[in-house]
């Protein structure tokens, strides 16, 4: 019982880590007043870029650094089209789901052969060692590296958000753009860089899937992840804290399907499969009810105009 | 000079520059990558118009995604995105697959019937998604993509099930025969019918060796009542109207909450009957165990975009749309670039379709070299 309580525990965080990267990628976005629904796409970019770089360079930590490089790059086109070009948001983002994947294939089939997935990869590492904790009854509690750091992100993006003067400028951008502007407040210059964070955070949630969790890029590593990341952020109604909190409720379900899936119940796996997101309908319908966006999120900002 | 103004304003150069865009984007994604781009093309259009047979395929791939493309199209003129295409195609399928294996009625009763199973849930999905937004104000995106995975799942858990799993593969059993809606399915099969086909080998090649169906003529009257409704009826109006103006619309007396179930569950009919469409017209004639989403909802949104969402621009689009996914199938083979070129190029189309600004800065930059021409020539007639 108390094995399967750390079981548990453990399956949690693993699962719920790309989702708190994605979703934090969301607050910082929305937070400025531009909705990302290309959170999905950015990631599988990350994930791509993760297990290609850390392949070929041997060193993990690399690839870490490349799947946020290149999810920012992402970013920086859904930045040019909502920011400067006040193109229509949703589709967009939209577009980037189009492209990203469609991109992260060629680049895989390009690099390895024509292979639709990448060889196995150098892993990032576990908090405590390969071997921490090994035979003690905590051993599932030894999570991945990037577990910590997106706890620690977190912790970060709150105290930016809500401790700084940027953190002021960001939410003001995003509530009502307009004053922002008349206080001086560059709001396309926010605008762009919260736009490139969010990407930058969906990449690194990509490659806390391929280079933590699997070793590899596959075409299905990363199927719904960012959607889900989305879910988090209204679900957390926009704080860094309600997102992260969210994305562990998913964690949850999903190492409690893992779990009974195990056991000797009748429910079949496909049903159990969907508790997940049964859960997520079901807990938005008991707990939170109307969830306010940031004021502007999702309306172009034009300089000048009323 | 005025006519190009007005062109460049106008929805279609909009499209059309994407359209360009995408393909140039492409051509140097391809070069860079150390492909032949011209020869890439070249095998993209050879893949998708080359043969009879080639072209009627594109007509079938294209009906699902121009339905989906309606669905999405409809409900975003009404103020809501309805990214549950997806699931709403999936869960039609699903329903008009059981129908379809559990009834075997004549054809004018079956095929209504089976059909409407799978309006009904794809319907029922999407109104679920709007009663939750109307009600509780949960965000339908959210919702949708929840609704998403619940329907994929059931659809594996019907596949998987001992009713309808058919025994040693990965589909359920097919739907009886009396459900089919290919054209002239059963005289094309017959003595008279193999024997008059002999003759029109064109023919021939496209009824026989591929799945025509009616799905497409019944997408396009889809198509046609979608703008119907929307433009020209009260019910239209009012959707619209909730869309363009929430609390405009309660003060005119209108229900908010009532529309937007409405024009969700209205959505999900039209995915829905895309899924059993699907079901009715190609072969296997059943469902399949999902291993990662079918797209035909994403892509639905993409057709719907590149048409500014209007339903009747989503013929073209799926239209356009379909050839480039069928022809870029023969991009691999031909040229040993990866297919998922195509990915990148609807991509950059739908792109470059939300940047309206473009032609329109280009149509600005032109009345303003025509208004400092006019003026100059006012100024040289005074003096």
């Amino acid at each position: 019982m108390f094995g399967n309580i750390i079981l548990l525990i453990g399956i949690t965080l693993m699962y719920s880590t790309p989702l708190v990267f994605g979703a934090l990628g969301g607050v910082i976005s929305e937070r400025s007043g531009v909705t990302n629904i290309g959170i999905e796409g950015m990631m599988v970019i990350g994930a791509v870029a993760a297990a290609t770089a850390s392949y070929f360079t041997g060193n993990p930590w690399i690839g870490f650094l490349a799947a946020g490089i290149c999810g920012g790059l992402v970013a920086l086109l859904h930045a040019i089209a909502s920011v400067s070009f006040a193109a229509d948001q949703t589709i967009s983002g939209v577009a980037i789901n189009m492209l990203a994947p469609g991109l992260a294939l060629f680049a895989c089939r390009r690099f390895f052969d024509g292979a639709a997935m990448s060889p196995i990869a150098p892993k990032l590492p576990k908090i405590l060692g390969e071997k921490g904790l090994a035979g003690t009854p905590f051993a599932n509690l030894n999570v991945n590296v990037t577990t910590v750091i997106a706890l620690l992100l977190t912790v970060l993006m709150w105290f930016v958000l809500y401790k700084t003067k940027w953190g002021l400028r960001i939410r003001a951008v995003g509530e009502h753009p307009a004053a922002a502007d008349t206080l001086g407040i560059d709001v396309y210059k926010i605008r762009y860089v919260c736009v490139i964070l969010s990407g930058v955070l969906a990449g690194l949630g990509g490659a806390s899937m391929t280079i933590a969790i699997i070793a590899q890029f596959t075409q299905t590593a990363i199927s719904g992840h960012g959607f889900i990341a989305m879910a988090a952020v209204i679900f957390g109604k926009w704080t860094p804290f309600g997102a992260y909190g969210a994305c562990l409720l998913f964690g949850f379900t999903q190492a409690l399907v893992i779990m009974l899936g195990g056991g000797d119940f009748v429910v079949p796996s496909q049903i159990l499969s969907m508790l997940p997101y049964a859960m997520t309908i079901i807990v938005l319908i008991l707990f939170v009810g109307r969830s306010v966006a940031p004021k502007a999120d999702g309306v172009p900002y034009i300089k000048g105009s009323r | 000079m005025r006519n190009l103004e007005k062109f460049l304003r106008g929805r279609f150069a909009a499209a059309l520059v994407a359209v360009l865009v995408g393909f140039a984007i492409s051509a140097i994604v391809l070069a860079a990558a150390g492909f032949d781009p011209i020869g890439s093309f070249a095998a993209l259009f050879k893949g998708a118009l080359g043969k009879p047979k080639y072209i009627a395929n594109v007509f079938i791939k294209s009906t699902p995604i121009l339905l989906t493309g309606v669905s999405v199209a409809f409900a975003f003129k009404t103020g809501l995105f309805n990214i549950g295409a997806e699931g709403q195609y999936i869960l039609g399928s699903t329903l008009a697959t059981i129908v379809g294996v559990k009834l075997n009625l004549p054809m004018p009763l079956q095929v209504p019937i089976v059909l409407s199973a799978g309006i009904i849930g794809g319907a029922a999905l999407g109104a679920f998604v709007g009663w939750l937004k109307a009600k509780f104000g949960i965000h339908e995106v959210i919702t949708s993509i929840m609704c998403n995975w619940i329907a994929f799942y059931l659809c594996n858990y019907v596949v998987m099930s001992e009713t309808f799993h058919k025994p040693n593969s990965t589909s359920a059993l097919p739907v009886s025969s009396s459900s089919y809606t290919m054209i002239l399915g059963n005289w094309k099969k017959s003595e008279a019918g193999k024997q008059f086909l002999a003759n029109i080998p064109w023919l021939r090649e496209i009824l026989l060796k591929t799945d025509l169906n009616y799905g497409f003529i019944i997408a396009i009257i889809v198509a046609f009542a979608a703008s119907y409704v929307l433009n020209r009826t009260k019910l239209g109006y009012e959707l619209r109207a909730v869309g363009f103006n929430r609390d405009a619309a309660r003060f005119s007396g209108i229900s908010v909450e009532r529309n937007i179930v409405l024009s969700m569950l209205i959505a999900g009919g039209i995915s829905g009957l895309a899924g059993a469409l699907t079901i009715t017209g190609i072969s296997p004639h059943t469902t399949t165990l999902l291993a990662a989403m079918e797209s035909y909802g994403f892509n639905g949104m993409s057709v719907a975009f590149i048409a500014a969402c209007s339903p009747i621009g989503c013929i073209p689009s799926s239209i356009l749309f379909a050839s480039l996914i069928y022809g870029g199938m023969s991009v691999q083979q031909a040229m040993g670039a990866p297919s998922d070129i195509i990915s990148i190029m609807i991509g950059t189309i739908v792109f470059f379709t939300a940047l309206p600004g473009v032609t329109n800065m280009l149509a600005d930059t032109i009345a303003k070299k025509r208004k400092a021409a006019e003026a100059a020539l006012s100024a040289a007639k005074e003096a």
